[in-house]
């Protein structure tokens, strides 16, 4: 048995808030300097400069990369080999997520209540994923979401008869309602199978997946890369204003499902595809 | 290049507020534009107060007339910063105050993302033009804004209304007085 304590969970949350919402992952930043060389429409390739630009500024100035500095989802895998001590965990990743956007100058985006809409004005709480693994140590991942994007994904309950062939309009529709909304060029979090809930949380692990990585079922990989290709002959474009760039990725995730049911859920995320992964 | 220059062969436009009907009517669908004077903060919920107000017939806090908002909710400025992250949010969710802001002479609207046809309709009848910034570059376009002042609302946090001093912000004409709408152009 291990123990970690709390308080260390609670620094290194609010460390991932703050560089999460400064600097993306490499994978990230190398799509969006390709793309810019491969960007044929003018303005697309002025846009996709402007956005790299803007990296360096957020960097530079430690001004975050988007005001939407998102609501903070955090994904805990827990060895079970470990002991959580010095009182509640879920406790401690709030106090983590408080403390990160306070100090770290990011935008309070929570309201404590869907219709009232009273602002929690530290950012908390977060949305928290558990999962119980083999092992003695505790992945977590940070993602703060914005919700230009989380306001244009859907879950969509397919009928079996419907195929892969539904997947895929399912997917493309969900691109093209999407539009400039999103903030093009987006990155596409794609769950398939298991439940109702079970295909939206696959599409919102799969956004936290390297892009430029395959799925390793090789008709989901095929599955990918045909609608990569798809996604960016729309001519949606960088900010929805005209060109080949409107996907830097689509991560696809998989899971067994019921006899009567294709769920699929879209997650859309726009490029700032924020997120952290630490272990301890 | 430099920060925020466009290629050359493309017309840019340089627009200095306030924004008359006749800067307007020069301003087309596709035209890229560098905007500097004081614009207006305003997005979801000073939207609905501000609705609310002129629906009952009270004052509302700012002078829309010949007016820009820009939609959007800044992060906090570090100590030495006039304003931290300052991009766009989404427009569309304040299409259902929009047609009554341009009836009270609002002019312009900068922001992301599709308008309803009813702020479309009403946009040409109010001589009104739609500029979208780049969403996601909220670093890049807060280097453009040279003052920040909260005017009103203070109590919503980062929903209440700035006024900002701003030079040469660099926005896209989306939708303009002629109903022209580069969104529906790029679309193959």
């Amino acid at each position: 048995m291990r123990e970690i304590s709390t308080d260390v969970i609670t620094e290194n949350i609010k460390e991932m808030c703050i560089e999460a919402n400064l600097t993306l992952t490499e994978d990230v930043k190398g799509k969006l300097d390709q793309m810019e060389g491969e960007e044929t429409e003018k303005l697309g390739k002025q846009i996709l400069g402007q956005l790299q630009e803007n990296l360096q500024i957020a960097k530079e100035k430690s001004i975050p990369i988007c005001q939407d500095t998102g609501m903070a989802v955090v994904f805990m895998k827990i060895g079970q080999e470990v002991h959580i001590s010095g009182g509640s965990l879920e406790d401690a990743i709030n106090e983590g997520i408080r403390q990160g956007y306070v100090e770290g100058y990011l935008r309070k985006s929570v309201v404590r209540d869907p219709i009232d809409r009273v602002n929690t004005d530290d950012n908390t709480p977060g949305v928290i994923h558990y999962e119980v693994v083999p092992g003695d140590q505790v992945e977590i991942t940070v993602a703060p979401k914005g919700f230009g994007s989380e306001n244009m994904s859907r879950v969509v309950m397919l009928k079996p008869a419907d195929g892969i062939e539904g997947v895929k309009d399912v997917i493309l529709e969900t691109v093209k309602l999407a539009g400039p909304n999103a903030c093009p060029p987006v990155v596409v979090g794609v769950g398939m199978g298991g439940t109702f809930e079970k295909c939206a949380l696959l599409a919102k692990k799969a956004l936290t997946r390297e892009l430029g990585s395959h799925n390793s079922i090789p008709y989901v990989k095929e599955l990918e890369e045909e609608m990569l290709a798809k996604i960016n002959a729309l001519g949606i474009g960088p900010a929805g204003l005209g060109g080949n760039t409107t996907a830097l990725g689509i991560n696809i995730e998989t899971y067994p499902t019921h006899i009567a049911g294709l769920p699929v859920a879209v997650n859309m995320c726009c490029h700032v595809n924020r997120h952290k992964t630490r272990i301890i | 290049m430099g920060m925020m220059k466009k290629e050359e062969d493309t017309l840019d436009k340089y627009i200095t507020t306030p924004l008359t009907e006749e800067k307007v009517s020069d301003l087309k669908a596709g035209d890229y534009v560098y905007i500097s004077g004081t614009v207006y903060t305003a997005r979801d919920a000073a939207h609905k107060r501000m609705y609310d107000a002129m629906q009952e017939g009270q004052q509302i806090p700012i002078d829309l007339k010949e007016n820009i908002i820009y939609y959007l909710g800044p992060s906090p400025a570090r100590e030495g910063q006039v304003i931290g992250s300052a991009g766009p949010t989404t427009s569309s969710r304040m299409d259902k105050y929009t047609p009554l802001f341009l009836e009270h002479g609002l002019k312009g609207m900068i922001g992301k993302g599709k308008r309803s046809p009813e702020v479309i309709a009403s946009m040409a009848e109010n001589h009104a033009v739609y500029f979208a910034a780049i969403g996601g570059a909220g670093a890049l376009l807060s280097q453009c804004i040279k003052k920040s002042e909260i005017v009103a609302y203070e109590d919503l946090g980062t929903e209440a209304i700035r006024k900002l001093e701003v030079e040469n912000l660099p926005v896209i004409v989306v939708i303009d007085q002629e109903k022209n709408n580069m969104y529906d152009q790029t679309l193959r």
